[in-house]
This record gives structure tokens, sequence and C-alpha cells, in this order.
């Protein structure tokens, strides 16, 4: 597999890009139902937390299966959350804002939901930016890894600010809480019980 | 990926075709092609758009009245209005309403007309109708989500349904309960949704307001499951959810109904719920809307736009108390 990590790189970058060529496919023939603007808001706003969710278990799942080439996976699942994220804002600002920032401000201070989000989003942005393999330098690995926990306190406020969407339906919201504090759970358990969580990889030779 | 121009390369250097087309690259090519397909059919079946087409029966109309319709007001699409339903009892999302509700059984249908009446009694539907001539009313259709739409529904007043039982002077308030029937209604099986039944209600001034309407059509024909068939109730001033669908009993009662949304939280939802630009929703504005079918939003409308007939009904009331 390790071989092939460009050949796997390409796979994810074309598969998470597939619900956005089916979501323009479909607003182009008129398909996303009676209010596209609110399905394109939801669908953008889903699979950012989706995307979060993704590279915030590329580190458990390569430790559990004892594969550590998935690491070069992360950072591109991370910058899908970003973007499907910005689409996610943008949608917001536009559709229901008309790009009226005042009144798009006024909302975040008067709206936990939407400030919570806007969190959620802005938590994302400094991660975007050291993202690249030149801000791992200048940070140095530790630093940049204790800033990319940021991904984590991001997915909390995404999750609320899914929860506090709904009218009463809350268990889309639900389930992905319980996904985040999955990882979270495996995350305090890695550190203090590695042998539990972790499987050796196997040794190239004997 | 870098491309090479076509020029950059000499014919010797192109590879044979049998040999381009090797096991790797057909490997590759497949498993590109199976995970593209299972991650767009995971997402189409995890975002249901489908669409059902579903015709009902014809509704002989007599009169066809636009009560305080404005000339930017346009009827939406039957499309649209079948499609785009909030109806728990089946499913959370709009979307998904009407491919749940398609098989909706609602023949036979009786209505118990219950309570403070001289005259209570259980209606078989057929019977029920027959009250008042079907009538066309274009309505405007406000969400307490801040949606919009216009819909030309049948029915009649529910005042005449109400004449015909007598109410007791002491019967201040309606309260509507609609139909309980989890093997039908999948979200009915549990109350992580909401509990059963829904339940709504009006005071009865507002229940005998002739804008008040009984609807058991659509475009001319007989309403569709997600729309509330066989028989649902329309107050064009109020936020949608004041309009129980799939009614089965109708209690005239003394004091104020415990309706469900406003026991399920009354913080966000009163008994009244008037559609009302000036008091938000604690997590949202009320201000404006999206008609469906439009791109900006639009000012909402006091009562939504049916002040004239209306107003008096709250004179003297705190409507940001009473919301």
């Amino acid at each position: 597999m390790k071989e092939e990590i460009g050949f796997i790189k390409f796979v994810v970058f074309v598969n998470a890009l597939v619900p956005l060529v089916l979501l323009g496919y479909d607003a182009y023939y008129h398909r996303l139902g009676a209010n596209p603007l609110e399905f394109f808001t939801w669908t953008t706003g889903t699979l950012t937390l989706v995307f979060l969710l993704i590279s915030l278990a590329v580190t458990p799942l390569r430790k559990m299966l004892g594969l550590p080439w998935m690491v070069k996976l992360r950072r591109m699942l991370g910058l899908y959350a970003f973007f499907y994220g910005f689409l996610h804002l943008l949608a917001f600002l536009w559709f229901d804002k008309s790009f009226n920032l005042s009144a798009a401000s006024a909302d975040v201070f008067k709206r936990p939901f939407i400030a919570v989000g806007m969190l959620g989003f802005f938590l994302m942005v400094p991660l975007a930016i050291t993202s690249t393999t030149g801000w791992v330098k200048r940070l140095g690995g530790k630093n940049w890894n204790r800033l990319h926990k940021l991904a984590y306190l991001s997915g909390i406020a995404g999750v609320i600010h899914y929860y506090l969407k709904v009218k009463t339906d809350t268990r889309i919201p639900l389930l992905f809480g319980a996904v985040l504090l999955g990882l979270l759970v495996y995350r305090i358990l890695n550190k203090y019980a590695p042998q539990w969580t972790q499987r050796q990889p196997a040794r190239a030779q004997r | 990926m870098l491309i090479k121009k076509t020029d950059d390369i000499k014919s010797s250097e192109i590879t044979d075709e049998p040999l381009y087309f090797n096991r790797r690259n057909f490997l590759r090519g497949a498993v590109l092609a199976a995970t593209t397909t299972a991650t767009g059919w995971l997402y189409k079946s995890l975002t249901a758009q489908s669409q059902v087409t579903q015709t009902t029966d014809k509704i002989a109309t007599v009169t066809s009245q636009s009560t305080g319709l404005l000339p930017n007001d346009k009827p939406n699409s039957f499309e649209e209005i079948t499609h785009y339903n909030n109806f728990y009892e089946f499913s959370t999302s709009k979307q998904g309403v009407a491919p749940v509700a398609k098989n909706f059984v609602s023949r036979p249908w009786s209505v118990e007309v219950t309570g403070l009446a001289n005259k209570p009694k259980t209606f078989d539907l057929d019977e029920l109708i027959k009250l008042g001539q079907p009538e066309e009313r274009i309505y405007r259709h406000r969400c307490v989500e801040g949606w919009s739409m216009v819909i030309p529904w049948v029915g009649f007043p529910l005042h005449k349904l109400l004449k015909e039982v007598e109410p007791l002077a002491n019967a201040k308030f309606v309260e509507f309960v609609t139909v309980v029937d989890p093997t039908q209604m999948p979200n009915q099986r549990g109350t992580e949704v909401l509990s059963w039944p829904y339940v709504e209600g009006l005071r009865m001034d507002e229940a005998l307001h002739p804008l008040t309407l009984l609807a058991t059509g659509l475009y001319g024909q007989t309403l569709l499951p997600q729309n509330g068939a066989p028989l649902r109730l329309v107050v064009p001033w109020k936020y949608g959810f004041k309009g129980g669908k799939s009614i089965v009993k109708i209690r005239l009662v003394e004091t104020q109904p415990r309706t469900t949304w406003s026991s399920e939280n009354p913080r966000e939802y009163g008994f009244y719920s008037n559609v009302n630009p000036t008091v938000d929703h604690p997590r949202w504005s009320q201000a404006t809307e999206r008609r469906i079918g439009e791109f900006g939003r639009r000012d909402t409308l006091m009562f939504n736009g049916y002040g004239e007939q209306v107003a008096s009904l709250y004179e003297g009331m705190d409507l940001r108390k009473f919301f």
C-alpha cells in the first residue's frame, strides 16, 4: 500500500469531490428540491462535519490498524473540511444575508447557534494556513501538533452548532457528537494506555 | 498529475495499446470507479431527493376566493407544495416526507367532534365534507422556520362544522387532535421526535373566524398524505405548525389546550404563534422569509398580511407576551 500512496491520495481527492460534483449537477438540473438554497447550505454544513471527523479519525485508525502511511491523507481531508465549511459560510452570507455583513454580524451576537458555527469555522482558519510542510518546519512538530488539536474544538463547535439548529429531532447531531466523543476517548486512552489502542506495525525483517 | 503536451512525445515513445491498458492501470481504474460510485451512492441515499408522482381525485369547487392576495403572490407549484413538507410523523426531512407518506391510507376516516357542545357527534369523512360547499382559498403560508409558499387550498370554513355541533357558552377553546398510527407513521414508533398525538388549538373566536379553513384538497384535488390527508386545519395568519394535519378529533374545551410545540419548547413556541415580524424566534429572526422558488428573502408581514381581517381579535393584547 505504501508505494501506492500517490494513487490512494488521488482516489481520496476524487472521492471527496464527488458530493460537490453531484450537488452542482443536481443544482444545474433543478433537482435540489423545493428549497435548493437551504439544501445547499445543509449539505455543505454536513459535509464539513463529515470531513472534519474523518480527518480526526485518521490518527486513531492508523494506530489501530498499524498503517502509518495513512497520515499522508490527513492534510487533504482537513483541507476538505475547511473547503466545505467555507462553502457553507458563503451560502449563509449570500443566500440568507445577501452579503449584508452588518446583518450577519448582528446575527452572530444575537444567535448562539450562529456564533458557535462561526467559531467552528474560524478555528479551522489557522489550521488551514499552517497545513503546509513549511509551516510544520517553522513551528516545529511539537508546537504544530499542539496547535492542530484545535481541530477537536472546531469539531465540538460544529456539533453544538448543528444540535442548536434542529428543532427537535437531534438524532443526527447526537450521532456526530458520539463519533467525536469516541475519537476523544481514543486520544485519552492512547495517552495513558497505548498498549490497548495501538497495533505495532509489522516488522519488515526478522 | 502532470500531463505532457502531445508534441513532446516521440511516436516511438508511445506505449503500445495492449501494454498501456495493463493490469495495474486496469485495477487503478476499477478502484477509482468503484469508490466514486460507492461515494456517490452514499451521498444520494443520505440526502434522499426522490420525487414521487401522485395524483388524487378532483374536487368540484363552487367558488374561488383569493382573500388578501398581493400582486407579488404567485401560487407555488403542485410539485413544490407536495415535496417540501413538515410532517414529523413521517420524517423530519422536508424532502423526505412525500416518499415515506405515499402509501398512507386515509380511508375510511372519521372525525369525532366532542366536548362542550350541545350535539357532539362523530362524523364520517364523506358526511363531514358535505357540511360546506368546497371553496378554493388561495392563502399565503408562512412556516415558523422562515420560509413561505402560496397555496390554493380547497375546503370550507371551520365555523360551519362548529355550528353543526352547537358549542356551549363555556367552550372557549378548540383542540385539534391528529392521527396516531405507528404502523403507517414511522416516527410515531418512539417519542424521540415529539410526543404523540400532535395536538393543536385555537381560541374559539379564532376558530370561528371566516378565514379559518378545514382543508380537504389543494389545486382542485383531494389532499395527498404529505399535506395532511384527508382533512387538515389552515389558519393563514399563524405559523404553519398551527394547522394540524390528518385530524381525528376536535374537542371544545374551557381552558387553553396544551399544544404539542408549546409544550415541547415553551420558550420558542407560543400558543398563539401569530405571524409577527417583530417577535423573533429565540434562534432566528422572523423579520424576513424565503418564498419557495425565490432567491432573495422578502419581508414578513404582520399577521402574514391578514391584519385587516384578524388584528381586531388581539386588540389590547401584548403580542410579545402572547407570542
